[in-house]
């Protein structure tokens, strides 16, 4: 393999292969696990992944294609993920988009020019409670409007 | 010294993301200096249920419960709680509706009413732990399965205790599993559905954050009366902290030597393994998530042969919702007749809900089938916040509707919902005021459905599209009568021809908001009038000159300077032409000058 991932990554790669060899359909699960180490899942990882399961290469991209889950495209250094889900709609998710596009510069399924983040919309992360909600990488920020959202991004300035 | 105090912290997701680690740590610090660490347990929990009070703690014995509590508190709490003996008044949960303070957790109105089953050990106990499980009376259902029980007694023990599946169609399940009991297949597979794809629904989640082995002892008994030996969970990606914490339960169930090849010495062989969603919401459709097991594109497929006889790599599967699984044990214990006391005589049972929107205590309830809307919402909800009015509620997600103040009486149970054109679904329940504009919100199912279909049957891939495309057109404000009947039309079209559940309950949220809200629809159609200001194409901002004072705060944020004026000499002039609607404006107006309207102007 050669050009984006490095010797290392695809060493992993093989490992995740390894792992699974054996079990009954395990391609979307080595697929998580390969975009976890990797960040996504560009054609030539695609492609070792249907070498390494003996599948053909259209099923592979079939599969990611299908689920929201998987990006083909490499991402920000952070990640936001606003909430989309109902009950954050009813509590003014498009506005937090506007606001987001306002302090960012950026849209949906966007990232910024400078690489630091890239913005996606998310179907509830379970945190209605706190609606609307967004994450950034792995952390949950509820309760959002404009203050919050730009005291949130500050943060990671 | 003996142990004095259980402290419970809540580590349900709201909880973690309102900073409920650091309390904790706090709370560790604080307890350990004091040299406490022998007297007081300090234990994480699922969720407690009132999600937006959140960080919570629960104290026994007394059963105090704290809520917003901040790290800062802590030393209070422990200086006068723990040592003293007083519990810190500040911190209780105030309810006005109740006009007095909840000394202990069970005063509280938004749990009065619950009758917790299923979510009895979450929030009370260490979901990592298996040993509180145990102590609970965990895994005693599974224990008396193996021993006393034969399979068709347990299967003739869940038909008569009336169970139905919480995953949203409401089947017996008692049924599916005698269906499965009676395959004669070598290899049988039994999954949980824990994909929980409505946007606003946690309660499977919150059942796996805080209490996985209810989950794990459901399906053993089923892997036990219809003859498995194999099991999946189909867990979604974006809940990693259910992901871990099932994982964890799994371990130590094998550990146990609840899980595994001779389990409880009986000789029976069961394991399970997770398996991980990829975010599509059709593959809660329980052939297409059969699919996704397997490894492939979560297509649904056409059924018969139904699951029951051929589902996972071709093997008779049982297949039901994660809350389906939670009441398992406890009928197994208690006997069909005790449940089926419980909740109405069509529905037994309770139901776990996840409320939010619109409603001052968002969270997660649990009540017995039959309560009524009106009591969950107003009673446990605590109504609408901001004294706003009450505008609609909707169940079922994408594939349920949008019910109006007229029927807030309703009991909630499968048959009821229905009636009224939406559907029980798997338990969200989204509270909206009059500030939601219905059309928005048929609009908004719509799109979801439309982008989710899973593209094989032409009318739910293309007849979404086209009632997507109405709705547009009305809520651009380029809405014509005839548009409505042509909604009406594509909708019945829809939901008569297309093959899974996601396309025939696809036009849901729109028939019901025709149903109730056509006056919405009309308004927005023959006046351009969005009564909630909610559709940009049809709101204008306004400046009202008798209240303006020139501060020249909103020219200042207007992105495409549509104000204008001079600071000191009012009123402020908006041009409607330029303005874009960002609404920016209205937000930092320190004196509520500037109004948003709605409808043609005359
Ligand atoms: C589009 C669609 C999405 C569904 N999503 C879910 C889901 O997220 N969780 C679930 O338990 N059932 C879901 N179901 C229902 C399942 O197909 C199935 O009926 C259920 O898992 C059976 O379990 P139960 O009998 O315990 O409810 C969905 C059905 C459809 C048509
Ligand atoms: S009804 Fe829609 S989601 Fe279901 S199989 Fe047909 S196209 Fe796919
Ligand atoms: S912000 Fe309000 S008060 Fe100030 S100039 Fe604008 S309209 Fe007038
Ligand atoms: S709808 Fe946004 S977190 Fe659930
Ligand atoms: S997450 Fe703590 S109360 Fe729900």
């Amino acid at each position: 393999m050669t050009g984006v991932i490095t010797a290392q990554q695809s060493e992993t790669l093989q490992r995740i292969l390894d792992e699974f060899k054996g079990t009954q359909g395990p391609l979307i699960q080595v697929l998580h696990q390969a975009q976890d180490v990797l960040g996504y899942l560009p054609a030539e990882v695609q492609s070792a992944v249907a070498d390494g399961l003996a599948l053909p290469l259209s099923t592979v991209s079939g599969v990611v294609t299908f689920y929201n889950f998987f990006r083909t495209e490499p991402r920000g250094e952070h990640v936001i993920s606003i909430c989309t889900g109902t009950a954050c709609h009813v509590k003014g998710a498009d506005r937090m988009i506007d606001i987001l596009r306002d302090v960012l510069g950026v849209g949906l399924e966007e990232t910024t020019q400078d690489r630091r983040f890239t913005v996606q919309g998310v179907r509830c992360i379970g945190a209605c409670g706190l609606a609307p909600v967004m994450m950034i990488d792995d952390e949950v920020y509820g309760k959002l409007d404009r203050k919050r959202i730009q005291e949130i991004l500050a943060l990671y300035e | 010294m003996n142990r004095r105090l259980d402290v419970l912290v809540c580590s349900g997701a709201a909880c973690v993301s309102s900073h409920s680690a650091e309390v904790k740590s706090a709370l560790a610090c604080e307890i350990d200096a004091r040299g406490l660490s022998d007297e007081i347990r300090l234990v994480e929990t699922g969720c407690m249920g009132p999600c937006e009070l959140g960080p919570v703690l629960l104290i026994y014995p007394g059963g105090t419960f704290y809520v917003r509590v901040s790290p800062n508190d802590v030393a209070e709490i422990v200086e006068e709680h723990f040592l003293k003996g007083r519990p810190v008044r500040r911190l209780l949960w105030e309810t006005p509706e109740a006009r007095r303070i909840a000394e202990e957790k069970k005063q509280v109105p938004f749990f009065e009413k619950q009758q917790k089953i299923v979510l009895a050990n979450c929030g009370e106990i260490d979901p990592e732990n298996i040993e509180e499980f145990i102590a609970t009376g965990g895994y005693e259902a599974l224990g008396r399965a193996l021993t006393e029980k034969s399979p068709e007694e347990l299967i003739e023990t869940l038909v008569a205790s009336g169970l139905r599946g919480r995953g949203g169609a409401g089947f017996p399940t008692g049924l599916k599993w005698r269906f499965v009991a009676r395959e004669s297949g070598k290899t049988k597979v039994v999954v949980c559905n824990a994909d929980e794809g409505d946007p606003g629904a946690f309660m499977d989640r919150s059942l796996l954050e805080g209490d996985p082995h209810s989950v794990i002892e459901g399906m053993t008994i089923a892997a036990y009366a219809v003859g498995a030996n194999h099991g999946y969970v189909y867990v979604r990606a974006e809940y990693p902290l259910a992901i871990r914490r099932l994982k964890t339960a799994i371990e130590q169930a094998r550990n146990a030597g609840l899980l595994g090849l001779n389990i409880l010495e009986t000789g029976f062989a069961f394991d399970l393994e997770v398996r991980i969603g990829a975010g599509a919401f059709v593959c809660g459709e329980e052939t297409a998530l059969i699919a996704s097991i397997e490894g492939e594109r979560g297509m649904p497929r056409t059924r018969p042969p139904y699951p029951s006889t051929s589902g996972v790599f071709g093997h008779p599967t049982l297949i039901n919702n994660a809350e389906t699984w939670g009441n398992i044990r406890h009928i197994v214990l208690h006997g069909a007749q005790w449940f089926a006391a419980i909740g109405t005589p069509q529905s037994p049972g309770t139901k776990v809900f996840a409320l939010s929107g619109k409603v001052v205590n968002t969270g997660l309830v649990e009540v017995p089938m039959g309560t009524t809307l009106r009591e969950v919402i107003f009673d446990i909800g605590g109504g609408i916040p901001n004294g706003k009015a009450f505008k609609a509620v909707q169940t079922g997600g994408p594939s349920g509707g949008c019910i109006p103040a007229e029927y807030l009486d309703t009991p909630i149970d499968y048959e009821s919902l229905k009636k009224l054109g939406a559907i029980m679904g798997s338990g969200g329940i989204i509270v909206m005021d009059e500030d939601n504009c219905m059309v928005n919100i048929a609009k908004y199912f719509l799109d979801f459905t439309c982008d989710e279909s899973c593209g094989k049957c032409v009318p739910c891939r293309a007849g979404t599209r086209q009632m997507l495309d109405l709705l547009e057109k009305i809520t651009d404000g380029k809405g014509e009568t005839a548009d409505i009947d042509r909604l009406r039309s594509l909708g019945m079209m829809v939901a008569s021809t297309s093959l899974c559940g996601l396309g025939q309950s696809a036009p849901n949220p729109v028939l019901s908001t025709l149903k109730y809200f056509g006056h919405e629809y009309q308004a927005h159609i023959h006046e351009h009038r969005c009564e909630a200001k909610v559709c940009p194409s049809m709101i204008r901002f306004e400046i009202n000159p008798a209240a303006c004072r020139a501060c020249d705060k909103c020219r200042t944020v207007c992105p495409v300077t549509a104000i204008t004026g001079k600071p000191g000499t009012p009123p402020y002039q908006l041009d409607a032409q330029t303005c874009i609607r960002c609404g920016r404006c209205a937000e930092v107006c320190p004196f509520d000058a500037i109004a948003i309207n709605s409808g043609d102007l005359n």
